[in-house]
């Protein structure tokens, strides 16, 4: 890296929560989609989950609502460097669909994908485990159509073009093939931690 | 939906240096900063870049901007920034940085956002939203394109209109808050989209939206009310 005449940069703070290269958005959450916000009823969604599984199934909204409800509070970071604390969401861990759909061992990734044609690619370590969710509520609230309501996959340890908003369905893969942003010189797993944003980081 | 160009994951990866060469002032708030880039591999407008300012302790800071010049500008990039309240990026930007400063800048991005000239272009942009569109247009006039593009651009007033001087036909401004004489003060609204969805290119329209996320709700609105297919939209908002 070489330095910057005269660039000092905001003030440093010792934070051991903000992933390197981000900064604290404080009470902002903007909005990045590169689609129109569709005009998406509860009543109108679904969620999918097929490809390398025993048993595909699409749940509506009922049904997934009949599942275990599970919570996430903590940060969320955006490729575009800021990061976001205290956010809370609720919806269903995304365990508790797998296991009823029962992923092949053969599976290793995953395409989520929207109802407007988004989509994204992780390895299916990164949705397992207790670290993501199908999420409904945001502070207590419906998530907001910009959010991604009225439902958004949340995968808070990865950057957050992951988050697919208005998640239609996941598709369980023996390779990765590379989503909407991968496909435009992102990076295939996008994790923070390691600043992995584009490809070859 | 499908991006327009396919993008090098090789091009996204590597650093350049970027010597400024050039400040142009846009409006009072509004700057023009001009890069010789000499290994620059070449964008399609609506692209953008990442650039890295770095403090000498070691403290980075990137940025992802929108590329305002066309391709055709030989190992040259230019970039229009506003000067954000507080930003540290732009704040160096129109304060500090002068010709002969070196960044960092990696890119282009994205093949969603890009127009290669194909295709008949509905771009809507709002304040600095502009910059991607004007891109395009410059690439439409550089190479004498005859596919049509119409740009409507959304300011609050006179004064604030980016590259005003560079607008032709195809320009509809927009004024909310103060016009010039005879000109409506007001909103983007179904009216000013009617006009151009009426005379349906062959092909249809493709339309790139630009600005913040409340702009950007309000024009896809209007192109999905006045009939634009809703996966022939592309936008881009700051953030």
């Amino acid at each position: 890296m070489n330095i910057t005449r005269g660039f000092t940069g905001r003030p440093r703070v010792d934070d051991p929560g903000l992933p390197p290269g981000q900064y604290d958005a404080g009470d902002e959450w903007p909005v990045l989609s590169a689609e129109v916000t569709p005009d998406l009823a509860p009543a109108d969604w679904t969620f999918r989950i097929d490809g390398l599984v025993a048993d595909p199934r699409t749940w509506d909204w009922e049904q997934a609502h009949a599942l275990p409800a599970s919570a996430y509070e903590g940060a969320i970071h955006c490729v575009t460097s800021w990061s976001k604390f205290g956010v809370r969401f609720g919806g269903v861990s995304l365990d508790a669909f797998l296991d009823v759909v029962r992923p092949r061992g053969s599976a290793t990734h995953v395409v989520a994908y929207a109802h407007t044609g988004y989509t994204t690619s992780l390895p299916l370590s990164d949705v397992t485990g207790g670290r993501a969710w199908i999420a409904w509520e945001y502070d207590g609230r419906p998530l907001p159509a910009e959010h991604g309501g009225p439902a958004r996959l949340l995968v808070p340890h990865l950057y957050f073009w992951k988050s697919a908003k208005w998640i239609a369905g996941l598709r369980l893969l023996d390779h990765d093939e590379p989503g909407f942003w991968e496909g435009n010189g992102y990076h295939p797993r996008g994790n923070p931690w390691e600043e992995q944003r584009y490809s070859g980081d | 939906m499908p991006g327009r160009i396919g993008v090098s994951a090789r091009t996204a990866s590597v650093w350049r240096t970027a010597t400024l060469t050039e400040i142009r002032r846009e409006t009072p708030r509004v700057s023009t900063f001009r890069f010789a880039v000499p290994d620059w591999p070449g964008h399609v407008p609506g692209q953008h870049l990442v650039l890295r300012l770095v403090a000498e302790d070691g403290y980075a800071a990137q940025r992802h901007y929108s590329i305002a010049s066309a391709p055709d500008d030989s190992g040259h990039v230019e970039l229009t920034l506003d000067h954000v309240e507080d930003g540290e990026v732009s704040g160096w930007f129109h304060t500090v940085a002068r010709p002969g400063d070196r960044i960092e800048v990696r890119g282009p991005l994205s093949g969603f956002f890009a127009w290669p000239g194909d295709r008949p272009a509905l771009l809507v942009g709002a304040g600095s939203g502009v910059v991607p569109l004007m891109s395009m247009l410059r690439h439409h006039r550089a190479r004498g394109l005859t596919v049509p593009l119409r740009l409507l651009v959304s300011v609050r007033r006179p004064g604030e209109l980016i590259y005003a001087r560079e607008f032709g036909a195809e320009t509809t401004p927009v004024f909310t808050r103060s016009a010039p004489e005879g000109v409506a003060v007001g909103r983007m609204t179904a009216a000013h989209v009617a006009p151009i969805m009426a005379e349906r290119p062959s092909g249809g329209w493709e339309a790139y939206v630009c600005g913040s996320n409340s702009f950007a709700e309000h024009a896809s609105r209007l192109l999905v009310a006045a009939g634009q297919p809703v996966e022939r939209i592309r936008i881009e908002r700051f953030g």
